[in-house]
């Protein structure tokens, strides 16, 4: 009833292949953003900015980034962290380098670094393929981190062996920094995050996303019909970790403000992971339901005993708090392994055809 | 010059000039190498039946070792410890295959692969929550294990082998055999292995899918057990053992997901190498702690040049 498409046609190709081939869609997405940019704003405290909005965004494009190399291109990898790290360190260099620079430059330019180390590291994909590929993922992931603590000049040679950052400016706002307020923050990691997730869109539906499907659906078959495997997969490591750079590089100057290389580890990799594959592989939207599951989580297990008044151990509780969200990714991989972005679509179907049953 | 001079003549002047460091070198790769071998095999059995990449070994490893350890905390004797902790993994294995593995049948890999994520983190979540988190003693002596070291003195140097660690190495070998021998000789492991060939036709001539697969990942526990028991009196037990997990990775890599003698023969190769570059390249030349991702990008060399492991089944590809 609210989602009926009849009425709705589809009078060209151009108009079936539109963003928005449902007008509701676009109602839905509207509402959203007036959710993100007006009422979130409005009603949400400190706590909820650091410890919700901005690490859900955060996290949200870093799934993206990992979901176009695995879930459009097929390619499982497991070293995300380590290219979020590269994004950081980068962005950190250019800002000491140059000083002057608006923050947003550095930003851009700083995934050009972690799209060319993941080019690199990219390159075995062409002859290793399937869990051999994600092992050798690994192999940027621990060699990455390793490289952080070693090589003092990505960190200014600092005595803690951590980057801190300092407090810069974006027109005559502070956004990063222990000066910046929550809610610049909150806008700024907005902003970036609506650009990137539209030019994304735009990527997967167009020339190289169709590519990408091709070779991740068969690649034998992709290569017949004229694809150049090395041309596709290259630039999806390429855009991926641009985009994975970019959140590794947001993560630390708007949310945690210093980092030490460990921040980067194993664990950060599976996080991400996690979101790509419990949101959906291969949807745009899965990315932000999955983020809002894993960030939201432990965030609520650590709230809800106070809530509903239980005094409980902490150390316990964050053991408790572990072993949930573990079999929480087991019990949604059961009911729907293809992620929280096809719930939603089934979902989706049920309110186009409703009230009847098909 | 200099640089090259240190990283092609000087590390190998050193290893002539001490024979005795070398072999003391050689002597503790080959140790880890055998336990890098032991969860990696754990990985392949698990691999070739049911196509799933058991990430969870590595912390079966630990939580198998901090149950033994737990179980004589709160005083049960040595001796009844073990099969009780034996009992634990097979109800794990009977878990595992109930609640998780028997609903994902037919997923795609990657599906089963999070899932074994999802158990890893599962594992450590219980485990902290019932032992706690912090580091504990393996009981050495009740076990039998002898914690003495022997002294040799080969070219007029000095080598130094801890019993604990000879005990470990039999110990493998012993299990090792014992594998290799139920799996060719018994008729469950014949089962096994046709199941890892194919199988539809395994299950066409009779073969119980789910009984195979509860048997393989109770085997996959009591390996868990003898490494946790073997890592842990090197290393004390706690949840930082779970990196050793990742080190089976490589040598997975290497030797092929699916061959048994590639896990082993890869894991020693790799336990020696990293060893190697560590003490001769890796300390002088990078700063040390090189063991990290010298075994990853090792394997990463061999790879692009042989893309199915130096023992995996070749990959034939249909259209």
């Amino acid at each position: 009833m609210f989602y009926k498409t009849s009425g709705q046609f589809k009078t060209s190709y151009k108009s079936d292949q539109a963003l928005f081939p449902v007008k509701q869609d676009a109602w839905l997405l509207i509402a959203i953003l007036a959710l993100a940019y007006v009422v979130f704003p409005l009603t949400a405290n400190e706590f909820t900015f650091k410890a919700l909005l901005v690490p859900v965004l955060i996290y949200s494009l870093a799934a993206m980034g990992l979901n176009i190399l695995t879930g459009f291109a097929g390619q499982l990898s497991l070293g995300t962290a380590g290219f979020m790290g590269v994004g950081a360190y980068a962005c950190y260099k250019i800002t000491t380098i140059f000083p002057e620079m608006n923050i947003v430059v550095a930003l851009a330019l700083s995934g050009f670094f972690s799209a060319a180390v993941g080019v690199a590291f990219g390159l075995p994909s062409l002859r290793i393929k399937g869990f051999y590929l994600a092992i050798a993922t690994l192999a940027s992931q621990f060699f990455l981190v390793w490289l952080f603590e070693k090589w003092a000049w990505l960190y200014n040679y600092n005595a803690s062996g951590a980057i801190e950052v300092r407090t810069m400016d974006f027109f005559g706002l502070t956004v990063t920094g222990p000066t910046a307020t929550p809610l610049t923050q909150y806008y700024f990691v907005l902003g970036i995050v609506t650009v990137v997730t539209i030019a994304m869109i735009n990527i997967t539906r167009g020339r190289y996303g169709r590519m990408w499907k091709a070779v991740r659906d068969m690649d034998i078959a992709a290569e017949l019909v004229g694809i150049n495997l090395m041309r596709a997969k290259l630039t999806a490591f390429a855009v991926s970790s641009y985009v994975v750079g970019i959140a590794g590089a947001m993560l630390v100057f708007f949310w945690k403000g210093a980092a030490e290389p460990n921040l980067f580890d194993i664990p950060m990799s599976f996080q991400i992971l996690f979101i790509a594959i419990i949101g959906g592989l291969g949807s745009i939207l899965g990315n932000f339901l999955g983020a809002i599951l894993i960030v939201a989580l432990p965030v609520l297990l650590n709230v809800l005993p106070d809530l509903v008044g239980i005094q409980v151990h902490s150390a316990a509780m964050e053991h408790v708090n572990v072993m949930i969200v573990g079999a929480l990714i087991v019990f949604f991989l059961i009911v729907e392994p293809h992620g929280l972005a096809r719930l939603w679509g089934l979902i989706r179907e049920k309110l186009i055809i409703w009230p009847f049953p098909h | 010059m200099e640089l090259l001079y240190n990283i092609f003549v000087d590390p190998f002047i050193q290893m002539y000039e001490a024979p005795d460091f070398l072999l003391q070198v050689l002597w503790e790769g080959l140790v880890s190498g055998v336990l890098y071998a032991l969860i990696a095999l754990g990985f392949v059995l698990i691999f070739k039946s049911s196509r799933i990449f058991n990430f969870a070994q590595g912390i079966m490893v630990v939580f198998a070792a901090l149950t033994l350890v737990g179980l004589h905390e709160n005083g049960v004797p040595a001796w009844l410890a073990v099969p009780i902790t034996l009992g634990v993994m097979y109800v794990l294995a009977v878990g595992i295959e109930r609640v998780v593995l028997r609903p994902l049948v037919g997923q795609p890999d990657i599906i089963l692969f999070m899932a074994t994520i999802g158990v890893t983190l599962f594992l450590i979540g219980f485990g902290e929550f019932i032992f706690g988190g912090e580091n504990k003693v393996m009981i050495t002596e009740a076990l039998g294990i002898p914690t003495g070291a022997l002294e040799f003195e080969p070219f007029g140097g000095f080598v130094l082998i801890e019993e604990k660690d000879l005990a470990a190495v039999i110990m493998a070998v012993l299990l090792v055999i014992a594998l290799l021998a139920f799996l060719n000789r018994t008729s469950m492991g014949r089962a096994i292995r046709a199941l890892g060939d194919d199988h539809q036709a395994a299950l066409s001539v009779g073969i119980s899918l789910s009984t195979i697969w509860v048997i393989v990942w109770f085997i996959a526990g009591v390996i868990a057990l003898a490494t946790g028991i073997v890592w842990g009196a090197r290393a004390g037990v706690s949840f930082a053992l779970e990196v050793i997990a990742y080190k089976a990775l490589p040598v997975l890599m290497l030797g092929g997901l699916e061959s048994v003698s590639g896990a082993i023969i890869g894991g020693l190769l790799i336990g020696l190498l990293e060893k190697l570059f560590e003490i001769y390249w890796g300390q002088p030349l990078l700063g040390g702690n090189t063991e990290t991702w010298f075994a990853f990008i090792l394997a990463l060399f061999v790879l692009l040049f042989r893309p199915q492991g130096l023992f995996g089944e070749r990959i034939i590809e249909r259209v």
